[in-house]
């Protein structure tokens, strides 16, 4: 498919043939703090397609990753709803999971049993194949029986990646699932992350406040204000993968959202 | 490298040696040097436990202390352990009873001592109920807490893959608990060892407590009452040690400060 092909697609509606899989319909979410109401998320209306990537992107306090866990089912909305394949979501599920900074790995089990997490209703069989299938495509043969603490941060995230893989869920929630790892094993993990959808072809939400993240990752870059969150605008990015990150295009895109933030392309 | 390493490993056993040498020649000094009649001296102890040891005696009242605090304590255990995680998963439930906990909990196991002996006689089981009681309320505490401090990620993380709540428990509120937990159980031990002795003075006739009450009452055998108070310690200090080595398992060793 060609760039401007690949454009035309996105540009509207959700990528994939526009088959709607996440829709929130004016989902608003107060908090209360000290008898006072806080307004977290106020009018958010996102439909996002089977098999996108879309990134929530915005400063930190905008109620981005509040809105990822209401849709993965950990709050719910004070107003609004979510809908999952048309169906209310009413809390967590498995067909839909959560990935955490690294801080989501389980200490006392080993990269086998963290990835085999989620599969004891399969055979042993089945489940060693499973994790062992995962445990390749995340690169940490030679570490099946190490323990998170003596794996690196990056190490850390591939594990939580692949115990959501392997569960084979359609949608992967991702909040800021590289902000803790230094910039050149952050460079990596998108690469991966690509990769591992470009073969899986998951659903993904990927909270970040990254505008390079942003960009080099999804089909649409949902920008969002702070105070109550708002979703302030939706930025397709008809870049083909692999994106070349110095193409006037992304520079351009980039640039867009960086004004749209309200920040100068110039320190 | 190596030779450095091999002089610091020396210089961690050199330095408790000496300080060990340095307390028992005070001992023996001050005994000199006060003239006293009754205190023995270092020697004295020795060859006083040297006796008991082979008359058999000796092996008989640690082996009767060993037991009181193996089944106190596991008593405590099996009880502290599943009430604690309850009542730590369901924090409503522990405000109810937790007035009663607190008020139950300063009181000495040693004040116990009377109510023991009129509910189980004077015998075994007063001494063991002691040491279940000493040992219990730092478990069931220890345990509340550390599930209260189970971090939200966890659970999170848990229920996202499909767990009930009675699996969430197991599968990760315990597992995720666990190092805190363990250092409960490792202070709960240490008082189940402080609060058998106590039991042994008043509530039965063997074991190390009883050793040095009856050492005392029959001839003042004060050699045998230091030696007994000087076993007492190292053997706490054994189980402690014994203990300390879960410690190192690496499914809990993630989440124990490396404290001394």
């Amino acid at each position: 498919m060609s760039a401007t092909e690949k454009a035309a697609s996105t540009t509207e509606a959700p990528a994939s043939g526009g088959r709607v899989k996440l829709r929130t319909t004016n989902v608003g979410m107060i908090f209360q703090r000290d008898g006072k109401s806080l307004p977290v998320l106020e009018n958010i209306d996102l439909e996002v397609g089977d098999g996108e990537f879309v990134c929530l992107l915005g400063p930190s306090g905008c109620g981005k990753s509040t809105l990822l866990s209401a849709m993965a089912g950990f709050l719910t909305p004070t107003s609004g709803k979510i809908r999952i394949d048309d169906e209310i979501v009413r809390g967590p599920d498995p067909r839909r999971i959560f990935v955490f900074q690294e801080r989501g790995v389980f200490p006392w089990l080993t990269v086998e049993g963290n990835i085999g997490f989620g599969l004891s209703n399969l055979s042993r069989g089945e489940r060693v194949q499973r994790v062992n299938h995962y445990i390749k495509m995340v690169g940490l043969e030679g570490f099946e029986r190490s323990y998170p603490h003596e794996l690196s941060g990056g190490m850390k995230q591939r594990v939580e990646v692949a115990r959501a893989l392997a569960v084979n869920p359609d949608v992967m929630f991702l909040d800021e699932p590289f902000g803790a790892l230094d910039s050149i094993t952050r460079l990596i993990m998108r690469g991966e992350l690509l990769r591992i959808w470009h073969t899986e072809r998951k659903t993904i939400l990927f909270v970040t406040h990254d505008i390079d993240e942003a960009v080099q990752l999804s089909d649409r870059v949902v920008v969002m204000s702070a105070r109550p969150g708002r979703i302030q605008q939706i930025v397709p990015i008809d870049i083909p993968h692999p994106r070349d990150i110095s193409s006037p295009r992304y520079l351009e895109l980039r640039d867009g959202i960086l004004g749209q933030i309200g920040l100068a392309h110039r320190l | 490298m190596n030779s450095s390493n091999g002089i610091h490993k020396m210089e961690r056993w050199l330095w408790p040696i000496l300080a060990t040498a340095l307390f028992l020649l005070l001992w023996r000094y001050a005994v000199t040097w006060t003239g006293t009649k009754v205190f023995p001296s270092p020697r004295e102890v020795e060859l006083g436990l040297a006796q008991l040891f082979d008359s058999g005696v000796l092996y008989h009242d640690i082996v009767d202390s060993l037991r009181r605090v193996a089944i106190g304590y596991l008593g405590a255990l099996c009880l502290g352990i599943p009430l604690g995680l309850l009542f730590g998963w369901y924090p409503a439930l522990n405000q109810i009873v937790n007035p009663v906990v607190q008020i139950l909990r300063p009181i000495s196991p040693i004040a116990w001592i009377p109510v023991a002996i009129l509910f189980f006689g004077v015998g075994d089981h007063a001494a063991i109920f002691l040491v279940f009681l000493g040992a219990f309320f730092p478990i069931a505490v220890s345990c509340v807490d550390s599930v209260a401090n189970v971090p939200l990620i966890y659970r999170r993380a848990g229920s996202n893959f499909g767990l009930t709540p009675p699996h969430l428990l197991v599968r990760v509120v315990f597992p995720a608990a666990l190092p805190q937990i363990l250092v409960g159980l490792r202070i709960a031990l240490g008082i189940g060892w402080l609060v058998v002795v106590a039991g042994e003075m008043i509530a039965v006739d063997s074991g190390l407590g009883f050793l040095i009450i009856d050492s005392r009452n029959s001839g003042k055998r004060y050699d045998l009452v230091v030696g007994a108070m000087l076993l007492i310690g190292v053997i706490g200090l054994i189980l402690d040690v014994l203990f300390r080595r879960l410690e190192t398992i690496k499914a809990v060793r993630w989440g124990i400060r490396n404290e001394s």
